[in-house]
């Protein structure tokens, strides 16, 4: 199955600590899984365009559509064979450690 | 060999009752045979429906087969190969199933088919009391899918709607099929934690029927037994567990109490002034047997457990071991601090040292701030200052408690005591 880890803040979480950080060594492990794995680091959401289209007019915004003290700090699109898998990789990532994960399984076409 | 067939209204209650007894004793085997061969969490529990209805109809006729467990499940397998067949016939499942023979109804009593191992129970406890489902999803689940009740039983235990209930189960297995939770048990790095959450279940589904036992509901009673039916199964299944032994011992020795709990106008009895001899003594000496063995590095249960046998193991309230149970209420506050354990403790303490002892350390959980809100925190303060013979201010206490308990059982227990300090 597919999954996307939103990669997320966490007011309440640990502060940061760079040398803890082992995202390299993280993202070398799920790729050596041989799953699908394609992901990235994100901009701020200050940093956001939201766009829309209503009766055919197009409406560009500045910023997030949503506004939240929790943001969107990263994502990662990884193939896994279950839940359990998504939940062993994400309970990795250093973000969980100093934020927190979603897991979203992507819709199946079948 | 079948009962002979009485076509009447007595054969149909003699179909009812056969029915819902194999599903109970049954449902769990069956609906995990059936997950194994479909890989289909809700196509396993629709097609055991099938096979109960199918059963209602044709039992009262045709007779009870003398292994009804064994015709559910045939039944119900012939039902997932017609459904899977009609849904694809291409399918992988089918193609499974079509390896494994399907005995013809009327052969299944000769045909062990019920070959699904204790593993496959285990299987679907984990599934059912995953972390990835509310707790009140997994709850409805293992009640529906491993206990065998029905989705109108389950709802009158909690208090909802069939059509709520039905909602709720029908969610859950939508949701175990599209976030692919998977049919397991979990890997042994992740054991101790998942069945964290499975005992987690199984003690709140105990702790809803046990406080129903004062009155307040007396619908949620069968919860209690329920409760204690899957935790023997997975005693059963995990034999070397200690903590689900120490569940079972826990839940085993406080249900032994209940007949005690409330006295013949139905009010409140605290366990220091219980007839112990109302006391169950088979329920007793199985709960004692369960924690007999002392093992270093207990588990919350097990010290929950160990804490009630010491209640248990007292002649009389005078002659209980407070001090161990303090002991005990110290290595639970260092497994797992909690402002309960620390007011349990409190108790134990005053009961051992004195209540003026007891009454510091509510004080200063009293001052943390923790448990404001809860009327037991003013209730046992209240109690410290009844036994130190300070009646004006206990008096205020059990006011304030009665203004926060949550039942009428325990506000006429409180109505008492006050009556006791200000006369």
């Amino acid at each position: 199955m597919e999954y996307l880890f939103l990669v997320c803040t966490d007011a309440t979480a640990p502060a940061y600590d760079p040398a803890d950080d082992d995202i390299e060594t993280w993202v070398a492990e799920v790729e050596k899984r041989s799953g699908v794995h394609y992901g990235n680091r994100l901009r701020p959401p200050s940093d956001a365009t939201t766009v829309k289209v209503r009766d055919g007019q197009l409406g560009v915004t500045a910023g997030p559509f949503a506004e939240s003290a929790e943001w969107i700090a990263g994502y990662d699109v990884i193939d896994c064979a279950d839940l359990d898998e998504a939940i062993e990789i994400a309970s990795r990532h250093p973000m969980a450690r100093y934020g927190q994960i979603e897991i979203r399984p992507a819709w199946p076409f079948d | 060999m079948a009962i002979r067939p009485v076509p009447d209204r007595v054969a149909d209650a003699a179909a009812r009752t056969a029915a819902d007894e194999t599903a109970r004793a049954e449902s769990a085997r069956i609906v995990s045979t059936l997950i194994r061969m479909t890989g289909d969490f809700a196509l396993a529990e629709d097609c055991l429906q099938d096979a109960l209805a199918k059963a209602l109809s044709e039992w009262p006729t045709v007779g009870v087969p003398s292994n009804p467990g064994a015709w559910l499940t045939t039944v119900a397998k012939n039902r997932a190969i017609d459904l899977l067949r009609r849904a694809s016939a291409e399918s992988r499942a089918v193609q499974r199933m079509a390896l494994e023979p399907s005995a013809p109804e009327s052969e299944v009593d000769s045909v062990d088919l019920l070959s699904a191992g204790t593993d496959d129970r285990l299987t679907l406890i984990f599934t059912c009391c995953h972390p990835a489902l509310s707790m009140d999803a997994r709850v409805a689940l293992t009640l529906r899918t491993v206990a065998g009740l029905t989705t109108a039983e389950i709802a009158r235990m909690f208090l909802v709607s069939e059509s709520t209930m039905e909602k709720r189960l029908v969610r859950t297995r939508a949701r175990i099929r599209n976030t692919g939770i998977p049919y397991r048990v979990p890997p042994a790095g992740r054991l101790v934690e998942r069945r964290d959450g499975v005992l987690a279940v199984l003690y709140l589904l105990f702790t809803a029927g046990y406080s129903a036992t004062t009155g307040d509901s007396v619908l949620r009673r069968p919860l209690l037994d329920e409760a204690i039916r899957l935790t023997r199964v997975l005693v059963e299944l995990m034999p070397d567990d200690p903590e689900a032994r120490g569940l079972l011992a826990l839940m085993l020795l406080q249900h032994a109490r209940s007949r005690a709990r409330v006295d013949s106008a139905g009010d409140l009895v605290t366990l220091q002034e219980q007839d112990r001899s109302l006391w169950d003594r088979v329920a007793l000496a199985e709960g004692l047997a369960l924690v007999a063995h002392r093992a270093s590095g207990a588990g919350r249960y097990e010290l929950q457990a160990r804490i009630a046998a010491c209640h248990a193991d007292a002649i009389d309230a005078e002659h209980t071991d407070f001090e161990r149970i303090v002991l005990l209420y110290d290595e639970l506050d260092a497994l797992a601090p909690s402002p309960v354990v620390a007011l349990n403790r409190a108790v134990a303490v005053s009961l051992s040292q004195g209540p003026s002892v007891g009454l510091a350390l509510i004080d200063s959980l009293v001052a943390g701030g923790a448990l404001t809100g809860l009327h037991l925190l003013p209730a046992t303060r209240a109690d410290m200052l009844r036994r130190l013979g300070r009646a004006p201010e206990a008096a205020l206490e059990y006011e304030h408690a009665r203004r926060l308990a949550p039942t009428d059982a325990e506000r006429r227990y409180l109505d008492r005591r006050l009556a006791e300090v200000t006369s």
